[in-house]
């Protein structure tokens, strides 16, 4: 434990209360939908019921007749304009795929745009979509991917000829099949990692409008993604970039779900051009589980190579994707985001990786929480588990003997990924003391022995995952557009408050709390003195936004630089008024004093002030007092952890109980260890709904069956018990501020440890895989199958 | 159209609504309360609970025209002028907030479910919240929260 390297006297590393909740506790709030602009129309958009049809007629007249309508648009009024685009287009023969902002003459996947209604009221909008008339010719819906593939299948796209968007073979290091030749034991697995929605409680909505003094229109949406957004919405629209402002204000949680540019939010800015007055739109619960992207929905055949006595010598990864109907931002891409974690902490000779993606009439797939490295790290730690049984080693044992020790780092992976740092055995040591792993094991043996219809099982999963979203280079490198710096601007203002421009754009973490504790350290100046300002394209021009466990490690870079900036140039003016050199000047906690003379001094608060009076400031220096930084950073962070989870499964009904979760983080410095382990506990939670109750489930006629938040299951309270947490503290080296990221590591690291408990519970009975998520049926179901089979 | 009329978070408030309106609705489109947020269209997530008369109701699952002659409170008059409700104190401190999408719903669940039972368990504020849904928190800090809002509520 190096706990100590937590203890500051400054403001990182204290669970500061946060500033954000005064608001938020107060119903003081300011989402999109609270937005009511004057002369405000609202749009309701008619959704495709059928997966796949063509659009042999549309009338409108009924609905244009209605009480408050004004328009009534169809695909025709906007000839080839794209509703969404995909910047990583990840192999040079991708097949790309044309989502239109609304369907022209075909609908691919239930909940696809046919027809949108502008009213002057909300429930009149809604109203007329019942007057559309559609008249569809029904076509074959391609709901299974590998049938999708299968010579012969009808296309989702049939202009393209294929179902198949792209393959990525990928040389990893290593030759696989000569490992696989010399290994004495392989084991192979079908993993099917489920289709899921992200779910944030705030659904999407939009405002635009235009904002008179200019050209300029002005978007209000429910986004993680202003800056990115502007740029997209500028290139897809034609409506110059600096014509645009994006504003996210309060939004209720991202996840993946809102990194995103939607068919209604293009829509929406085309239309408050076009019409010259606000438009909105709030889509219902509903309406969100049909059309926010999906996340997930992966067949994953794992292999795995290892000699008797239990090394690892190289895994096989062969991928089927689901993209769903279109290509949306990174929707190809996302799988690919995982494939540098397939070896998880484990040292190997081989990796073979291969991923194709795959259309189908179903909604597009794209980020959930993780994206890529949940669906890697379920892969690798579901995959050890079973070479444990297959060896008849204890679980735990053979990864620690695989592990990469704390000594070796830095280390570079099979995948050529250079982890920098790391303490598996310090992380692990913590969990068991936490788990009481013994005690467990021994209820374990003695439920078994007495054969009780209630078993227990431990579940374990030692991950690591890739956090600070990225080095530009390598993005360019992977073929995506964009880069993945991150801009600070830091002003000390005339009265001594500061302005902290940031480009990261929050949805629930805390930003503004943390980000003030970063600059406060820096500049000296109290947590409460500083407003963080973010996700305005207007008052925060620079950005990279927010996803991927990148905020703080990237954009806590440039916080830092920033404020260093900062205080230089203060260190200057104070010099020239105290009379002395630079170098003779001492900066402490917000008071610049002469060295050797500490009675000479003065704050950054007085500097500001004269820097704005510019009276007597020395030559050269121009007035104001600010510091600006943009940091491209140099390389990936590895936060890493061990997670346990004791898991009791009736072998009579199916039913599963997590009993008991342990979750030991390593996300190196914590600035704000109340934001973590809330962190930890919410990625917990969304992992673990992915392990035990959710599920996007489709019919053969591409119908979503769980179409409603009574059908499609996130853990309520009553689901979940209380964690059991704590943090081992190993700084990254990869940058100065030593975090890593904590956004999405209880989501990567807790599905892998609910399925394997959940298997061990019921291995003596013949089960060595059950399907996500682990209901009642599905256990059944495993618990069936193995009786058939003849196991024990 | 029907005229009603309610004590809105202290307020005296009367309108002609369509009687097909929502309680949510009403109170964010019509009353301009927009501090209750909607979470979805079936009643299951419980952002948008609010008082009436005491007892805690979805209000995407009333019409307005249910709360005439009623009291309702919601999230933006629970406080005093001066000083927070205990549940909303205890949010804050707990972290029982992320996003804040839900905390408004669960907030009032939260001061529906201590008045009935001043003094409940882990499992009886898990099962007491189990309708209203956070995608955020895991939870936790919010069964701690609840849990620090009784013990100052019952002064111990």
């Amino acid at each position: 434990m190096t706990d100590t390297l937590n203890e500051t006297v400054g403001a990182i590393g204290r669970p500061i209360r946060r500033k954000e909740d005064a608001r938020l506790v107060t119903g003081n709030t300011n989402w999109t939908d609270n937005i009511q602009l004057p002369g405000t129309l609202h749009m309701a958009f008619l959704r495709s019921s059928i997966a796949h049809a063509k659009i042999v007629r549309i009338d409108t007249s009924a609905a244009l007749a209605a009480e408050g309508v004004i328009h009534v648009y169809t695909g025709a009024d906007f000839p080839g304009q794209p509703g969404s685009t995909c910047v990583w287009p990840v192999t040079d023969d991708i097949v790309l795929s044309h989502y239109p902002v609304i369907c022209e003459d075909e609908v691919k996947y239930v909940g696809d745009v046919v027809a949108v209604v502008i009213a002057t009221e909300k429930y009149l909008a809604t109203d007329a979509l019942d007057l559309i008339d559609v008249d569809y010719e029904v076509l074959p819906a391609i709901v299974d991917m590998e049938a999708a593939l299968a010579d012969g299948s009808p296309l989702v796209h049939s202009d393209k000829g294929t179902n198949h968007c792209y393959t990525a073979p990928v040389p990893f290091g290593g030759d696989y099949a000569e490992v696989k030749a010399k290994a004495d034991v392989v084991v192979t697995r079908r993993f099917i990692n489920q289709r899921l929605i992200p779910t944030t409680m705030e659904p999407r909505a939009v405002v635009a409008a235009p904002m008179g003094m200019t050209d300029e229109i002005t978007l209000w949406s429910a986004t993680q993604v202003p800056h990115i957004l502007r740029v997209l919405l500028a290139l897809l629209t034609g409506i110059p970039e600096n014509n645009l402002r994006v504003i996210a204000p309060d939004v209720g949680g991202g996840f993946g779900g809102k990194l995103q540019i939607y068919r209604e939010e293009v829509l929406a800015v085309i239309l408050a051009k076009k019409l010259g007055r606000p438009i909105k739109w709030t889509e219902t619960r509903s309406e969100s589980i049909l059309t926010m992207h999906h996340g997930r929905d992966q067949i994953q055949d794992i292999e795995i190579a290892a000699t008797s006595d239990g090394q690892i010598l190289g895994m096989q990864v062969h991928l089927l994707a689901d993209m769903g109907a279109y290509l949306q931002i990174i929707t190809p891409g996302t799988p690919l985001l995982g494939m540098f974690m397939y070896s998880g902490i484990y040292k190997m000779e081989a990796l073979d990786f291969k991923c194709t993606g795959v259309y189908t009439n179903k909604t597009p797939t794209d980020a959930y929480r993780g994206a890529g490295r949940p669906e890697a790290t379920f892969a690798v730690e579901r995959i050890v588990d079973e070479l444990a049984a297959e060896l008849g080693m204890d679980p735990m044992e053979l990864r620690m003997k695989n592990w990469i020790k704390h000594e070796e780092f830095p280390y570079t992976t099979v995948e050529g990924l250079t982890y920098d740092t790391g303490n598996y055995e310090a992380a692990t040591a913590r969990a068991l003391e936490l788990f009481g792993m013994e005690e467990l094991r021994a209820e374990q043996a003695v439920r078994r022995a007495t054969g009780d219809k209630v078993q227990l099982g431990i579940g374990i999963s030692t991950f690591t995952e890739m956090c600070g979203l990225a080095p530009s280079r390598t993005l360019g490198a992977l073929k995506y557009v964009a880069g993945g710096w991150e801009h600070c601007t830091i002003r000390a203002l005339p009265t001594g408050k500061i302005e902290l421009v940031t480009g990261t754009s929050p949805h629930g973490q805390g930003h503004a709390t943390a980000w003030s504790q970063i600059a406060s350290d820096i500049i000296g100046v109290p947590v409460e003195d500083i407003e963080v300002i973010y996700g305005d394209t207007g008052r925060s021009p620079y950005g990279m936004d927010t996803y991927g466990s990148r905020s703080l490690a990237v954009g806590g870079q440039a916080i830092k630089v920033a404020g260093e900036r900062l205080v230089e140039k203060a260190r200057i003016i104070a010099a020239h008024q105290l009379e002395v050199s630079p170098d003779d000047i001492e900066f402490n906690a917000g008071t610049y004093s002469v060295k050797g003379d500490p009675e000479k001094a003065t704050t950054i608060q007085a500097i500001a002030f004269s820097a704005f009076t510019a009276h007597n400031l020395p030559d050269g220096v121009e007035p104001t007092l600010s510091g600006e930084a943009t940091v491209d950073p140099m390389d990936f962070s590895y936060p890493h952890g061990t997670h346990l989870a004791a898991m009791e499964v009736d072998t009579e009904t199916g039913k599963v109980k997590l009993r008991k979760y342990v979750a030991v983080d390593d996300c190196g410095i914590q600035v704000n260890p109340m934001i973590v382990e809330g962190q930890v506990h919410g990625g917990l939670a969304q992992g673990i709904g992915q392990a035990m109750f959710e599920g996007a489930e489709y019919d053969s006629n591409g119908n979503l069956l769980t179409a409603s938040m009574g059908d499609y299951l996130i853990p309520s309270s009553a689901d979940l018990p209380s964690f059991i947490t704590d943090r081992t503290v190993t700084p990254s080296t990869t940058h100065p501020l030593g975090t890593k990221g904590i956004g999405e590591a209880g989501a990567i690291a807790s599905t892998p440890a609910i399925v394997n408990g959940v298997v061990d519970a019921i291995r003596h009975l013949g089960v060595n895989d059950v399907l996500m998520p682990t209901s009642p049926q599905n256990v059944y179901r495993a618990l069936k199958a193995a009786n058939k089979g003849g196991a024990a | 159209m029907t005229h009603i009329s309610a004590t809105v978070d202290g307020t005296h408030r009367q309108g002609e609504v369509e009687p097909r309106l929502l309680l949510v609705h009403w109170l964010r489109e019509n009353l301009g309360l927009v501090g209750t947020p909607i979470g979805c269209d079936t009643s299951n997530c419980g952002a948008c609970t609010v008082l009436v008369n005491g007892k805690s109701v979805k209000s995407c699952n009333v019409l307005a025209v249910q709360v005439d002659g009623a009291e309702v409170t919601t999230i933006q008059g629970l406080a005093s002028e001066d000083e927070w409700h205990p549940v909303q104190k205890a949010f804050k401190e707990c972290h029982g907030l992320q996003c804040g999408f839900c905390t408004p719903g669960m907030i009032m669940a939260s001061v529906d479910l201590l008045s009935e039972n001043p003094n409940p368990t882990e499992e009886e504020i898990r099962d007491g919240l189990h309708g209203n849904l956070c995608r955020c928190t895991g939870y936790h800090n919010i069964v701690k929260a609840v849990s620090m809002a009784a013990a100052e509520m019952s002064g111990s």
